[in-house]
């Protein structure tokens, strides 16, 4: 029988249900999505689609959502990294510290995500050549450590006052005067923009570099790795100093937005960015998962968080419900790894 | 001894503390041959392979690659001799498709400005072409290597060892965890090697592989070389006392 006859007619002996599942999993959670818009739209039809609260929606997953890229991508070679809240804290007190030491702007505006890289590297170094069973021990001890040095050095109280370029990022405004017409009140926030401008970047880096293969690829299989003369202990380096560096950038993020530099910044943020992550369709065992199944995931959260606030559910309540969906999105993860080993 | 030699091996010794692996082995392997290599659990079977892919430095001895005295340092170095070894665990990354498998660590690239980006076009084309090369029937070569039976997975092992133009290829075992029905692909598989004038050598417990596919069949015991035959000069209730210790 020729190659061509014998796919058409395996094709054809899958039930629909088979052959639908690789549309869900690539589109399932843009549907996902789409059905919350129009849900929250029909309970809400005034304020949910309104540009103001469309706009607060994406200034409130801009920093979240750099946390959850990094994340995604330490997830992806089978690790984690449970100090990102840490490191978003940190770095936003160092660019406090040197803002209010006088420093010029473009130096505050570098400190953020150069203090991201120095703890993500040190991370990655921790994991590979210390040895460490599992980089959750390493980043639960950094976890720790982070927080405190933050507090450490900016005595544990807020640092306010950020000059107007910080400010910019998280809180910029790009007028739409040219659509709306003069003096008109809707907006881009910069944060989306720069949000955008990363994810397409890592996009790039995970699905048209080697080093993104790689990143995979150790996630597969860390012996196949090896074996093809990977080195894999460099990657993983590469990979928690970018997480790092990342949440350093949600450091920067969120000294705009807030304009203040506090003790409690990012605090449990990780968990959301994990959250996000596996939400977003990347599995927890690592090799498996999309730069836009992470975008997703942190809009799902962040959607979800904003129509229970303005339907004034409680937080107990939102808390509940999130747990719940973290618990189903891995189940269907389960259920497609069952999928997929069929034979 | 001919002249389409690739590969020897001259009284190689390996020892590990007091224990003596292989003691005084010889090996050769010729051009477009399959060479079996068969032994007892502990005859130093997989010592050889590990000595002949510069995984182990072997404690006395030398070896020749195209009859040139050579030192391996690490598997690197006889794979840029053109020594490939399939690991008896494949070495795969079942998250990734076939073709990201066959060319994991040497991915074609291009340049972009000053940046290097994966060339998707190229790697597919290559994969292809290889895969079709070798008769490996897949559904394409985007397939993910986890969708695959037991024996694909062994083909695809091979396929990788093989992308770069590799003269020698050592197999650990290939078939010893495939289904029935997969194995004989596996052994056409080789065959195709030799017909591309790949020289192969294989361990295996199987006679039936042995006997399928090899030209010459050479039996370790002991960590010693204990008997050797071209494959039409010997019989399988033969080679099996030679793998017990018996000659006659």
């Amino acid at each position: 029988m020729d190659h061509g006859k014998k796919r058409l007619m395996d094709k054809n002996q899958e039930s629909l249900f088979v052959r639908l599942i690789p549309f869900f999993e690539r589109y399932g959670i843009l549907l996902l999505i789409l059905i919350m818009i129009a849900v929250l739209h029909l309970l809400q039809p005034d304020v949910f689609l309104s540009w103001r609260n469309v706009t607060n929606i994406f200034k409130q997953v801009s920093w979240q959502s750099m946390l959850a890229l990094g994340v995604f991508m330490v997830i992806v070679t089978a690790g984690i990294d449970l100090s990102v809240g840490s490191i978003i804290m940190l770095s936003l007190m160092g660019l406090a510290i040197a803002s209010k030491a006088g420093m010029p702007w473009y130096v505050v505006m570098l400190v953020a995500p150069a203090i991201g890289f120095l703890c993500g590297m040190f991370n990655g170094i921790g994991i590979t050549l210390l040895r460490m069973p599992h980089p959750f021990i390493m980043t639960l001890g950094t976890l720790y450590i982070f927080r405190g040095i933050g507090n450490l050095i900016s005595g544990g109280v807020p640092i306010t006052g950020f000059a107007e370029q910080i400010r910019v990022i998280g809180n910029g405004k790009i007028k739409l005067d040219v659509i709306f017409g003069e003096g008109a009140r809707e907006y881009i926030p910069t944060s989306l923009i720069l949000m955008i401008v990363i994810f397409f970047i890592f996009w790039i880096f995970l699905n048209h570099t080697r080093i993104g293969k790689w990143i995979y690829a150790i996630g597969g299989n860390p012996g196949a790795a090896r074996a093809a003369g990977i080195n894999v202990d460099r990657i993983l380096i590469v990979v928690y100093t970018l997480c790092g560096f990342l949440a350093g950038i949600g450091g920067l993020i969120l000294a705009g937005r807030t304009n203040s530099a506090y003790p409690n910044a990012g605090l449990q943020s990780e968990l959301d960015a994990i959250a996000a992550v596996i939400i977003g369709g990347a599995s927890f065992f690592g090799g498996r998962g999309t730069v836009l199944g992470v975008f997703a995931g942190v809009m799902i959260m962040g959607i979800l968080r904003n129509g229970l606030n303005l339907m004034n559910v409680s937080v107990f309540w939102q808390q509940v419900l999130i747990g719940s969906i973290i618990i189903l999105a891995v189940y269907i993860d389960v259920l497609r790894r069952q999928l997929a080993t069929r034979t | 001894m001919s002249d389409n030699l690739v590969l020897e091996a001259k009284s190689v010794s390996k020892f590990f503390g007091t224990i003596t692996a292989l003691q005084n082995v010889d090996l050769h392997l010729n051009k477009g041959e399959v060479l079996g290599v068969v032994g007892d659990n502990g005859a130093g079977k997989s010592t050889l392979m590990k000595v002949l892919s510069g995984l182990y430095k072997p404690s006395e001895g030398s070896l020749f690659f195209d009859k040139e005295k050579v030192t391996l340092n690490s598997p690197r170095d006889s794979q840029n001799l053109g020594l490939e070894m399939v690991y008896q665990d494949l070495a795969l990354a079942g998250n990734l498709p076939i073709g990201d498998n066959i060319f994991l660590g040497r991915e074609p690239t291009r340049k972009v400005g000053p940046f290097n980006f994966l060339d998707h076009k190229k790697r597919k084309k290559l994969t292809e072409e290889h895969l079709a090369k070798l008769k490996i029937n897949v559904k394409s070569a985007d397939q993910k290597v986890e969708e695959l039976s037991g024996g694909q997975r062994q083909a695809v092992a091979i396929a990788r060892a093989t992308a770069f133009n590799a003269k020698i290829v050592l197999m650990d075992e290939p078939t010893a965890a495939l289904a029935v029905k997969e194995v004989g692909k596996v052994l056409d598989l080789i065959l195709n090697l030799k017909k591309l004038g790949v020289s192969v050598i294989v361990i295996s417990h199987r006679m039936d592989d042995i006997f399928t596919v090899c030209d010459r069949v050479m039996a370790l015991f002991q960590g010693t070389n204990f008997a050797e035959s071209e494959l039409k000069n010997t019989s399988r209730d033969e080679v099996i006392g030679w793998i017990m210790g018996k000659k006659d």
